[in-house]
């Protein structure tokens, strides 16, 4: 079951091309993938036959556009196994769909004495929006432990538990940590807070597009993710909510779309997910969305999980063996997502960067939206390799020699 | 791109493997911070001034080669200058990263910074230890944040 390189290489138009010389190396997705000509071609499409606003008009243009629009909202749906595509809501992104739910949920349901319960490795978006929330409150946000002086034991099961009573209302999480790669039981974590009776959100921006993910077996309240890192467009992004959370929460936006009737003196809301779409919505972006769902599954997801997994385990070998790194995250051969954060004692992420890139090779350097991890960790800032479908074994190479040359630059 | 050699010279090297007046400095009667927060560069620095005139200077952070050096060389050229004499040294630093055009004689070793100019996302860098100079300098002990702050 191994992925056909050459042909998905192919699918790329961005990869084939030379950074200061050198042929590109991407290893950034974990901050955007890049997308399949397949993804550029709906969007081309769209604009050039479809283009109309939805929902509203009687004429041609109108009702393609929103069956195209509504048949994106039904190809996510099954993408992550909803059981109802109106479970399936547009937004920004990510951190616009943790928002949503921070806002309108938190507003109508936390109390003075509530908990917000969240981990120690969040990305600033799923943990922000937390802070304000239980701040309006007057809830507590407290934190679920990481083990490890790397971050290498994960999340720290016994605590979850000490800290998982009834007075937890929410508890969000990631299911993939973007700087230390860390997998989260996210079924488990569910069934547990399930269990005292609090609403789970999960983060999926980094695992959507990984590999398969289905919100019914996970069983969670509320999912996030963004198209831009599924081979999809920026500016797009799903909340999943469940139907029966959904039914009873009060809009975030209000406007145009979103209403059943207005009068002067009030108005009264749609249902999901409309209720919670108000405005014109990015409509090219929710089409070149099921358009990226169209090209995941017929790559085929359990593929690209398997690619992944393959090539970190090899970027973890090669890695390991460079003098004086220090690696986050899970340990050398335990089960972790596909990138990589390091630090070298000598040399800064930022200069690490820099010099990758003249060698054409594309890495993040910094606190990747994670600044309370970094300072647990004691560190500033760490360069993150991140892998996708498209990469290769002689990528990771590249990455391994441009490394050696850094090493022995600052070493003088 | 521009060769990599133009920004890590040799003198930013040495300054970031050997930091000069890097840690506290216990005479200190002014201390400011400054804040990189798209990157996560700090630098804190220590100043001891004697009445107009900053008689010690020291520095702490982290951050890349640039932002080590920067700071590193700015303490050796802002000892024993009057506070308007750092603020026109500064202005000529600032000239120097974002432009290139350096007026070697009165930059010195300063002109091994010439090279930033060439990567403008490193500009932030090569001044984060300088706004937090000028800052605890004018007895603005607030934290500099270079992107609040004008280059
Ligand atoms: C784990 C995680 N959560 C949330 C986000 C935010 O996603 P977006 O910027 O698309 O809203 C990211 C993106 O970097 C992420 O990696």
């Amino acid at each position: 079951m191994t992925l056909d390189l050459t042909k998905t290489r192919a699918d790329f138009p961005i990869l084939h091309q030379q950074v200061n010389g050198q042929p590109l190396v991407y290893l950034d997705n974990g901050a955007t993938s890049q997308k399949p000509r397949q993804v550029i071609d709906a969007l081309v499409r769209y604009y050039e036959h479809d283009n109309s606003n939805v929902h509203r008009g009687l004429h041609a243009l109108s009702m393609r556009a929103t069956d195209a629009y509504e048949g994106a909202r039904a190809r996510v749906a099954k993408f992550i196994n909803a059981a109802d595509p109106a479970e399936v809501l547009f937004t920004r992104g990510t951190t616009e769909s943790i928002n949503l739910v921070a806002r309108s949920w938190g507003h109508a349901h936390l109390k003075p004495g509530d908990v917000v319960l969240t981990t120690e490795f969040e990305h600033h978006s799923n943990l922000v929006p937390w802070q304000q929330a239980a701040k309006a409150a007057g809830a507590t946000l407290k934190y679920v432990p990481l083990l490890g002086a790397d971050g290498e034991g994960g999340l720290d099961m016994a605590a979850l538990d000490r800290l998982l009573t009834p007075q937890v209302k929410l508890f969000a999480f990631t299911h993939i940590s973007n700087t230390l790669g860390t997998i989260n039981p996210v079924a488990e974590l569910c069934r547990r807070a399930r269990a005292v009776g609090a609403v789970t959100v999960i983060d999926a921006a980094q695992s959507i597009g990984h590999g398969p993910l289905d919100v019914q077996a996970i069983g969670c309240d509320f999912l996030a993710f963004s198209g831009h890192k599924m081979c999809g467009p920026t500016g797009i992004g799903v909340l999943y909510g469940r139907r029966a959370l959904l039914d009873k929460l009060a809009p975030d936006e209000t406007g145009g779309g979103m209403v059943v009737s207005v009068t002067y003196e009030g108005a009264t809301w749609k249902p999901a997910p409309e209720r919670f779409e108000a405005g014109t919505p990015n409509v090219a972006g929710a089409i070149g969305l099921g358009a990226a769902c169209d090209y995941l599954d017929s790559v085929g997801r359990e593929r690209i999980a398997a690619h992944d997994d393959a090539l970190v385990r090899i970027a973890m070998e090669k890695l390991s063996a460079l003098p004086g790194i220090r690696i986050i995250g899970p340990r050398k051969g335990a089960e972790r997502s596909g990138l990589v954060s390091f630090a070298f004692e000598n040399v800064h992420a930022h200069d690490i960067v820099t010099f990758a890139d003249e060698d054409g090779v594309a890495l993040r350097g910094g606190h990747h939206c994670n600044q309370p991890l970094m300072r647990k960790l004691g560190l500033t800032s760490t360069t993150r390799a991140s892998f996708y479908l498209y990469n290769t074994e002689h990528e990771i190479d590249r990455l391994v020699t441009s490394l050696r040359r850094i090493q022995n630059f600052f070493a003088g | 791109m521009q060769d990599l050699t133009d920004l890590y010279q040799s003198v930013i090297l040495d300054h970031n493997r050997r930091p000069r007046n890097r840690g506290k400095l216990p005479t200190a009667n002014r201390v400011a911070h400054g804040d990189n927060p798209s990157c996560g560069d700090q630098c804190t620095v220590y100043l001891r001034l004697d009445g107009d005139r900053i008689g010690e200077i020291s520095f702490e952070g982290s951050g890349c080669a640039i932002s080590q050096a920067s700071a590193s060389l700015m303490t050796l050229n802002l000892k024993g200058k009057t506070v308007p004499e750092a603020e026109a040294l500064y202005a000529d630093v600032h000239r120097l990263v974002t432009t290139g055009k350096v007026d070697e004689d009165n930059l010195s070793d300063l002109a091994a910074l010439a090279g930033v100019h060439q990567f403008p996302a490193r500009i932030k860098c090569a001044t984060l230890g300088w706004h937090a100079a000028l800052n605890a300098a004018k007895g603005d002990p607030i934290t500099a944040t270079t992107e609040t702050h004008k280059d």
